[in-house]
């Protein structure tokens, strides 16, 4: 057992958050549109696979399971902000720089982008709770795009998970570590490219998973000093199929400790499936049970975690799997991550170039969702203006900025319109009234026409708001989408 | 406040260019077509006129942004000529222009033209554009039926009438249109439909289907005005004048502020009031026999109803309902088939509803002549239900 942990001053994993996203790809409906030239993809075919909306990438995906680990953690300060990608959108402009902004972590936030194999992830916790002092927040996010009809594209989900690593009070602590790295080259994908290029699965297996995983793993066992019997959980993305349950038995891990690699509810989520994978353990783990978490990719990154007795307040936040959204239209998949092109018709040829000045000047306004609140009369307002907005008031220059991002709103008019071109129609949108009672004209997302109704309770999220292909710039914002009862 | 331009400016002459897809057309063909009407109206030569307004809003690609367009279209003699434009109340504010300058003294003879080209943009519907640097970087790009389709859902729950009664209610406001328009040669849809055909029509954003949005028209429309004193020196007998003239734009309270419920338009409320008070109304519904009011879409009209003072709130649906705006009701709307069948040329349509009132008043609406036609009122809508312009104006016969 973990002693003295709640006095403080002990450093480790803080607070999880993980966000899936709602719509969840039927894995059957993908199999049967490619079953006339890959028969063979019927035996993935089961579950469903975690799907971005069109609106979703890495960002904003990292934005939602960083706000999910802050709000577990309360008035956590965040120092340092580590963002682990395969499927970062930008390759010059810190992606992690969006979501600091979006997340209000400051301009004082150190920030990172970890990127170039599945292991950013695994190593980017890694380094976090290396680190002698600061609270920093790992997340890690993936929206990977394979090849149609590859078995990667029934393996694969969209998904993020965020870790708070700090001092404090942790759920888990490190007890060891060791990192191989070889470019063993399993499966590489150029920059700029969408699908992966894979070798024999056999030769993966033996040469790479055999050998690479047992010669970190040994190490970690050896630094933490526990026996491989002795591990509770045995966190390992299956990057092939059943491959943790004949590395673990190689190893001399229990094969119950085996955790679920979460491929019928969501798939792997890439760099980000390790922490969501651990995120999963932690909510069902008993205080001072060890988990090993291996991830393999360009070598491999072993840590040996120990729980503590706080281990039990992470189970509040297992309900991100739940929420899903079945769809089994594959070609709407295909449309959505740009492989098919529909015909959208002349209203979808708007120039969306964005005035990097202008946004510049706004970025607390769009990133930071905020708004100003009078001094004077108290009415917040979006956009903040120099001048009230209430008519009895029309004080000036007298708002503070005022985040609208984390505060609940309601609907207060609504349609659901075909006419105007959005990647996914119809184009939901109305009226939001905050708590605070400002007013928004706002998009509506993650629901159907049906589910909006004057009064219908909101909370935001971070979204792409617009693709500039002609630039190959995005531009995001807010939106808001109908609060998910538990279990819906 | 100031006393107003009651009667101080009085309508020469007009023209109003058939309403449609004029596939063939240029706009300066356009407003030619609608500038010899009203020249020959008027009943003068051109050079008497001192100064011109054009309105066009958004199809800048056809006649760019100035006014030079117009003044080379019609070879005005080097006379001052200005664009405006507010929205789809551009038309309107071409008419203010022309108004103003006379009422002001500054000129005898003023010109207000307003054109639109909608239909050189390959798609139906309005075409599709950026709202500024900043608003694009957070405000949903709605589309117009998008944004007017608001009003319906905030009606719904500020009066508690169901989604279906709201739609007949609605479907009534479109059926009624289109009997008007087949009276109308210069509509740009002149069919009869039956409330079924509304009910039954294609979504385009809920609750509004096709036929509950207006035709998107090549057209132009046009004024020439003078002082009433000038009028009589031309000879003219019967004199009809503009008694109010009056515009109202949003500040961001609608949109921002906590006071206002979506199920209405706030600037109409205000617009009206002005000029009821500018044209000394005290009772418009018993003053007003007839009103052309913007209805770009089924549901505006229904709420205008109550925003103009006509119906009392929360009753607009049963007085549509009712018959009481059909051309045979106590105030007959759209007459010449409004913005959903006559068309909606943007630049053109404030000076359309203007149009209709003068012929009415004159007599010389044809097959669609109102018995009683002395005062009507116009209102002119920009923007959208949270964020607009909006103008209304006030015509009648002098005297009257």
């Amino acid at each position: 057992m973990i002693e003295d942990s709640r006095a403080g001053g002990q450093r480790g994993i803080l607070a999880v958050g993980v966000y899936v996203p709602r719509l969840r790809l039927d894995r059957q409906a993908v199999a049967a549109g490619h079953r006339w030239m890959a028969p063979g993809l019927k035996a993935l075919a089961k579950g469903e696979r975690a799907m971005a909306n069109w609106d979703e990438d890495a960002v904003t995906m990292a934005v939602e399971a960083g706000r999910a680990a802050i709000r577990r953690a309360g008035d956590a300060r965040v120092d340092s902000l580590s963002l682990a990608s395969t499927t970062l959108p930008f390759a010059d402009r810190l992606n992690s720089a969006i979501v600091g902004a979006a997340l209000g972590l400051g301009s004082g936030l150190a920030a990172a982008d970890k990127c170039g194999s599945l292991r950013a992830g695994s190593s980017a916790l890694m380094a976090a709770l290396r680190a002698n002092t600061g609270c920093e927040l790992v997340i890690a996010a993936d929206r990977r795009i394979p090849t149609p009809a590859s078995t990667a594209e029934l393996n694969v989900g969209d998904g993020a998970a965020a870790m708070l690593v700090g001092e404090g009070a942790p759920l888990a602590v490190l007890r060891g570590m060791a990192s191989v790295t070889a470019d063993f080259v399993d499966h590489f994908r150029e920059a700029g490219r969408d699908g992966d290029y894979g070798w024999e699965e056999r030769w993966v297996r033996d040469e790479g998973f055999a050998k690479i995983v047992p010669e970190a793993v040994k190490q970690a066992l050896a630094t933490a000093g526990v026996e491989a019997v002795e591990v509770d959980h045995f966190v390992m993305p299956e990057l092939l199929r059943r491959v943790a349950g004949t590395t673990a038995k190689k190893l001399g891990v229990r094969t119950e400790a085996v955790a679920d690699s979460l491929f019928e509810q969501c798939g792997d989520t890439g760099a980000a499936h390790p922490l969501l994978m651990l995120a999963h353990v932690l909510a069902q783990a008993q205080p001072g049970q060890r988990i090993l978490l291996v991830q393999f990719g360009s070598g491999c990154d072993a840590l040996v975690l120990e729980t503590t007795e706080l281990v039990a307040a992470a189970a509040q936040d297992a309900d991100w799997l739940a929420g899903g959204q079945a769809e089994s239209n594959y070609l709407k998949y295909l449309s959505f991550t740009g492989q098919i092109g529909l015909e959208w018709g002349m209203r979808a040829e708007m120039d969306n170039k964005t005035a990097l000045s202008a946004a510049w000047r706004a970025t607390d306004m769009v990133a930071g969702f905020e708004g100003g609140r009078c001094g004077n009369c108290g009415t917040v307002q979006f956009p903040a203006g120099r001048i009230c907005v209430n008519p009895e008031c029309g004080a000036v220059d007298s708002q503070t900025p005022h985040r609208l991002a984390d505060e609940p709103a309601r609907v207060r008019s609504f349609t659901s319109d075909w006419l105007s071109y959005k990647p996914c129609p119809p184009f939901m949108f109305g009226h939001v009234e905050f708590d605070s009672r400002a007013r928004v004209l706002m998009e509506f997302v993650d629901c159907e026409p049906s589910d909006l109704a004057v009064g219908v309770p909101l909370e935001m999220v971070f979204r792409v708001k617009e693709f500039d292909r002609a630039r190959g710039f995005r531009r995001y914002f807010w939106k808001a989408r109908p609060q998910r009862k538990a279990g819906e | 406040m100031a006393a107003g331009i009651r009667d101080r400016v009085a309508i020469l002459g007009m023209g109003c260019s058939r309403f449609g897809e004029r596939w063939s057309d240029n706009a300066e063909d356009l407003m030619l077509e609608a500038f010899s009407e009203a020249l020959g109206d008027a009943g003068i030569e051109k050079e008497k006129i001192e100064a011109a307004w054009l309105g066009v809003c958004l199809e800048e690609n056809n006649v760019g942004k100035t006014a030079g367009p117009l003044a080379q279209g019609l070879r005005l003699p080097f006379i001052a000529a200005t664009r405006v434009e507010n929205a789809c109340a551009t038309g309107t504010e071409a008419l203010r222009g022309a108004v103003y300058a006379v009422a002001s003294g500054a000129c005898d003879i003023a010109l207000a033209l307003g054109v639109e080209k909608l239909k050189d943009t390959g798609y139906g519907g309005l075409p599709v554009r950026t709202r500024g640097v900043v608003t694009d970087l957070w405000q949903p790009n709605a589309s117009a039926p998008g944004a007017f389709a608001q009003l319906a859902s905030a009606y719904q729950a500020r009066y508690g009438i169901s989604r279906d009664d709201l739609k007949k209610a609605m479907a009534h406001v479109s059926v009624k249109s289109h009997d008007n328009a087949v009276l109308n040669p210069k509509a740009h849809l002149r069919n009869r439909i039956t409330i079924d055909d509304v009910l039954k029509a294609p979504k385009v954003a809920e609750p509004l289907g096709l036929y509950d949005c207006c035709g998107v028209s090549d057209g132009a429309a046009c004024a020439i005005v003078t002082t009433p004193e000038i009028a009589e020196q031309l000879g003219k007998r019967d004199i009809v004048t503009v008694k109010a003239l009056q515009l109202a734009v949003s500040n961001g309270e609608e949109a921002q502020f906590h006071s206002w419920d979506g199920a209405s338009i706030r600037t109409a409320e205000v617009a009206a009031q002005r000029a009821y008070s500018e044209a000394g109304i005290t009772d418009p519904r018993a003053a007003l026999d007839l009103i052309e009011v913007h209805d770009c879409f089924s549901i505006t009209e229904l709420v205008l109803m109550e925003n103009l003072g006509l119906s009392d709130p929360g009753r607009a649906p049963y007085d549509i309902l009712e018959g009481r705006y059909d051309r045979d009701g106590a105030i007959p709307c759209q007459v010449d088939g409004g913005l959903k069948c006559f068309g909606h040329p943007i630049g053109a349509s404030g000076l359309r509803m203007v149009y209709e009132v003068y012929l009415q008043i004159l007599g010389r609406a044809g097959e669609r002549q109102l018995a009683r036609a002395d005062i009507g009122l116009t209102q002119n809508l920009g923007g959208h239900p949270h964020q607009n312009v909006c103008a209304v104006s006030i015509i009648g016969r002098l005297g009257a």
